[in-house]
């Protein structure tokens, strides 16, 4: 085997780091994962030993050089020491959505050829059974929890233990081939593919390679002082991006500790008792944990209520100043010391956050409260931009300069350029080499200098020189009387409402903007419980008079702040109406990611729109819907659309 | 079929000799005569439905077999040895375990202590060792909660391990009992209508739960049940009882066809 050193030259593969790791400090925690309630742990040492054995399996499995290894299933080390392994034979690991059905599975896997699947459960497994016929290239599955799998034909399946004692028992002319394998990774072999979720159309699989991987996880380790004790929680996709850069790259090169949690369900609880040093989340968590602390603060007794109000007031006064070491004055932070240990302190102990010492936050726009609130708690949480073709980072803010309304200064190496359209387009070592059969659409996105087009619209700040994301460049478009359409710009508004979960807003080539709104229902479920407002469904709460009122009356107010915007007053929305199901990844509305898809929903949802314009009061519509396990349902509802204000333009620009 | 012959069952799993078999039991409260001589049987491994109109005697049934009832008449075999009247804790030692029809939980206590009680009968440090908790007593809890976190990892109920039980909801509830008799490592499961008053949601979890265990740890079950469907799909063979008597035993196709059966069910014309 390689020789271990701390020469940064040699290090041109994940494998290499692994056992870079395991040479300068194999006895510290490379991986955790709470299992039967208690925490065990995987050191470096042992991950590289347990990937040999994986890898040694693997070759006895019959895993040639180049062949394309599917992961699915939830984040547990034995996974990510996979990828490890499947990448020191040459192979390349391609995770998964956990939750992607069937057929979303099929498209991807055939498109690659996979020839082995990991599968995290049984659950995984019945995928690909059910779709084996379909896949051609399909030769073998790997499952880690044999729970239900006892009467499965083992013909083509076989438990990660196995292949890991067929491995350590494996012969020489094996390990040789190990050897031989590994030594030929180079800077530019390919680490890993992602796939896309797809805003639009098919997914796209992103090819990686070692230097995109190794290059920006370098810069960005550098970038927020990233070091072998930090502690991270696995808990995002593993088909993510960002979590291939997280919990894998940085973690390979800084050698910090990846926790990985019991299930989805004790993840807050897991999260406690880690308490990660650096964290991401996207929107979303922030916005659902913020949502949890309110509701629970009106729940609780006068006092609590009383101190948590007083004291958050004041850190919203001072409390980002302190964070980014500004001077408040003595008392403010004498206050601001008081309030530490009476609220925030608490408070960020029952989040988890206490130790957060970096924390990030992407994928969408956060709302400017909810990312006040947690920087006033003194959590350093940032934001970054980035893409799956940039190996995530293209932007992110700097301690001491960031704000909710930016995405930060080009991460170091990175050039960022701003088109004529406004799109904006970047370069950097993080690249990505190419989509995986796909030419026409590799050159559409990526010039051939290495320019890549990001899709978005923005423009940078030209005092600080921050980056500002408005829209997705395609779905920028003209209202009929020519002004500006931002669609995702005005839906951002109206999901930093705690009671509005999804917004879509149509308009493009019409005069005027109409939505589709989703309420949250765990927020408006508590508001409606304290209010003895009674209800069955999520259909009933949403068709209920009082919670059209309160949508209403955020419509209006998002109205109001738009009209004040010369440029996009024209998206104010003057007819509304709320969904009578969530929109839904398993129904396509959404992506894997929870991002809309708008013509998707156009389509759909066609019979609404039309009501929208055509001045009805209420429409009755009848929606498929596909549960869990992949059985279709339809569910019909008789829906009331609502107009909202609107303010005049002119009115306010004359005030 | 003798009782030492196995069968293999239509979803082709191996099912052994006869583990518990009931006599001609008759059992009689005051006047009420709530089973009239019924004599049916459990084997290795396979999943026993009691299945009956309301009032039809399925939890006396199930109670005789649990030992909880001796029946006046008739007698009961367990492994082949007749079994005298036993007090409830002899029998949890052989290996029996239930779940009651409504939920019989220590309300005040954690999952994990509920599911720990489980391992009550395989405890043998004694009061002092257990209050001052050292040497044997240490050394019996740890190994006693390992099992006890592999029935909630195996039921997936993590998340709620230090919740009190009075705070979560029925359908929970009834699945921290089913892990409380899975904490005692038992032969033979009773479970006593495991699905009443679910949503279908958590009937697919439990029926999904209860093949798991069968065909994990190879458990013998017998379960009353009022969902036809869950029956029919979940179990091997049926008993059908109607007003204490037996109207018909069989896998749950012939069970389907069996006039008796289908009189007792959709009710018969008195013209």
């Amino acid at each position: 085997m390689a020789q271990p050193t701390t020469d940064t030259k040699s290090m041109v593969s994940l494998p290499a780091l692994l056992r870079k790791n395991a040479a300068s400090f194999g006895s510290k925690a490379a991986f955790r994962e709470k299992e039967f309630g208690i925490w065990q742990t995987w050191s470096w040492a042992k991950a590289l030993d347990e990937a040999e054995n994986f890898a040694l399996g693997l070759i006895e499995l019959g895993v040639e050089q180049g062949d394309f290894v599917a992961i699915l299933g939830r984040n547990r080390p034995d996974l990510y020491i996979a990828m490890i392994a499947i990448q020191m034979v040459g192979a390349t690991p391609v995770p998964q959505y956990q939750d992607s059905v069937a057929e979303e599975m099929e498209y991807v896997l055939a498109h690659c050829g996979a020839k082995f699947v990991i599968a995290g459960d049984q659950e995984q497994v019945d995928k690909i059974l059910e779709i084996e016929s379909k896949l051609p290239d399909f030769k073998q599955m790997i499952y880690l929890d044999g729970r239900g799998l006892r009467k499965y034909d083992h013909s083509k399946l076989h438990s990660f233990v196995s292949i890991t004692e067929n491995g350590k028992n494996s012969g020489s002319a094996s390990k040789s081939t190990l050897n031989e394998r590994e030594s030929a990774l180079t800077y530019e072999s390919t680490c890993v593919m992602l796939y896309t979720s797809g805003t639009t159309g098919k997914p796209k699989g992103v090819v990686l390679s070692n230097a995109n991987i190794i290059e920006t996880s370098k810069t960005t380790c550098e970038f927020d002082d990233l070091k072998q004790s930090d502690e991270i929680l696995a808990y995002l996709p593993m088909a993510w991006v960002g979590d291939f850069i997280f919990s894998v790259g940085q973690a390979m090169w800084s050698g910090f500790c990846v926790n990985c949690p019991e299930s989805a369900d004790t993840l807050s609880n897991d999260l406690r008792e880690i308490g990660p040093t650096y964290y991401f989340a996207p929107p979303r968590v922030f916005e659902m944990q913020l949502t949890n602390v309110m509701i629970r603060m009106e729940d609780s007794g006068r006092f609590k209520k009383w101190l948590f109000d007083y004291f958050m007031e004041h850190a919203r006064r001072v409390g980002a100043n302190i964070l980014d070491g500004k001077s408040v004055g003595i008392g403010s932070r004498l206050k601001y010391f008081l309030g530490e240990l009476t609220v925030y302190g608490p408070l960020k102990n029952t989040l988890g956050f206490s130790k957060v010492r970096v924390g990030y936050t992407a994928g969408e726009a956060i709302g400017p409260e909810i990312f006040e609130f947690y920087r006033s708690l003194g959590i350093n949480l940032k934001q970054l931009y980035g893409q799956t073709e940039a190996s995530v980072f293209i932007t992110q803010q700097p301690d001491g300069e960031v704000r909710g309304d930016t995405v930060g200064v080009p991460t170091p190496g990175v050039d960022v350029r701003i088109g004529d359209n406004g799109e904006v387009y970047y370069k950097s070592p993080g690249t990505f080499v190419e989509y995986y059969k796909n030419p026409e659409s590799t050159a559409d996105t990526k010039d051939p200098e290495g320019w890549v087009a990001t899709g978005d619209a923005g423009f940078f700040e030209e005092d600080t020189g921050h980056l500002r994301i408005i829209d997705r460049a395609k779905d920028v478009a003209k209202m009929s009387d020519g002004s500006m359409f931002a669609p995702k710009y005005v839906e951002n508004k109206l999901k930093f409402y705690p009671n509005i979960l999804e917004a879509v807003v149509f308009g493009a080539g019409k005069e005027r903007c109409v939505a589709f709104i989703n309420i949250d229902l765990s927020a408006v479920g508590n508001w409606a419980e304290r209010n003895n407002i009674a209800y069955s469904s999520y259909q009933e709460l949403a068709g209920h008079p009082k919670v059209l009122e309160a949508v209403q009356s955020h419509v209006e107010e998002v109205n109001s702040s738009i009209a004040k915007d010369k440029m996009l007053a024209g998206c104010q929305i003057h007819r509304f109406l709320v969904l009578h199901k969530e929109l839904d990844a398993d129904d396509g509305e959404l992506t894997r990611t929870r991002k809309v898809r708008r013509k998707i929903i156009a389509d759909k949802f066609e019979d609404l729109i039309n009501a929208l314009y055509d001045g009805s009061s209420s429409i009755y519509t009848e929606t498929e819907v596909t549960y869990e396990d992949g059985r279709k349902g339809k569910i019909s509802a008789t829906l009331q659309i609502k107009d909202a204000t609107t303010n005049n333009v002119a009115a306010i620009a004359a005030q | 079929m003798s009782n030492t012959d196995g069968y293999v069952t239509e979803d082709g799993r191996t099912i052994g000799g006869v583990v518990m078999e009931m006599k001609n039991i008759t059992l009689r409260f005051g006047g009420v005569t709530a089973i009239k001589d019924i004599t049916f049987d459990i084997r290795e491994g396979e999943i026993r439905a009691i299945i009956g109109p309301n009032g039809a005697g399925k939890s006396s049934m199930l109670n005789v077999v649990s030992g909880f009832y001796v029946p006046q008449e008739g007698e009961v075999f367990f492994r082949g040895e007749k079994r005298p009247p036993l007090k409830p804790f002899e029998v949890a030692r052989q290996g029996i375990a239930r779940t009651f029809q409504n939920i019989a939980l220590f309300e005040g206590m954690s999952v994990l202590d509920n599911v720990m009680t489980g391992r009550l009968t395989q405890m043998k440090a004694g009061i002092v060792s257990q209050s001052i908790w050292r040497g044997k007593a240490e050394k019996e809890e740890v190994e006693n909660r390992e099992i006890c976190e592999r029935v909630i990892d195996f039921l997936e109920i993590q998340s709620i391990r230090k919740t009190p039980v009075s705070r979560l909801p029925y359908g929970l509830k009834k699945r921290v009992e089913l892990a409380r008799a899975l904490a005692s490592e038992p032969k033979l499961l009773l479970l006593d209508e495991p699905m009443a008053g679910m949503n279908v949601e958590e009937k697919e979890d439990m029926s999904r739960f209860i093949l798991d265990v069968n065909d994990e740890f190879g458990t013998t079950i017998a379960l009353i049940e009022h969902d036809m469907g869950v029956v029919m799909d979940l179990s091997d063979r049926v008993v059908v009882m109607d007003y204490g008597k037996k109207i018909g035993d069989g896998t749950p196709s012939e069970v389907r066809n069996n006039q008796a059966v289908i009189d007792a069910y959709l009710g018969v014309s008195h013209d």
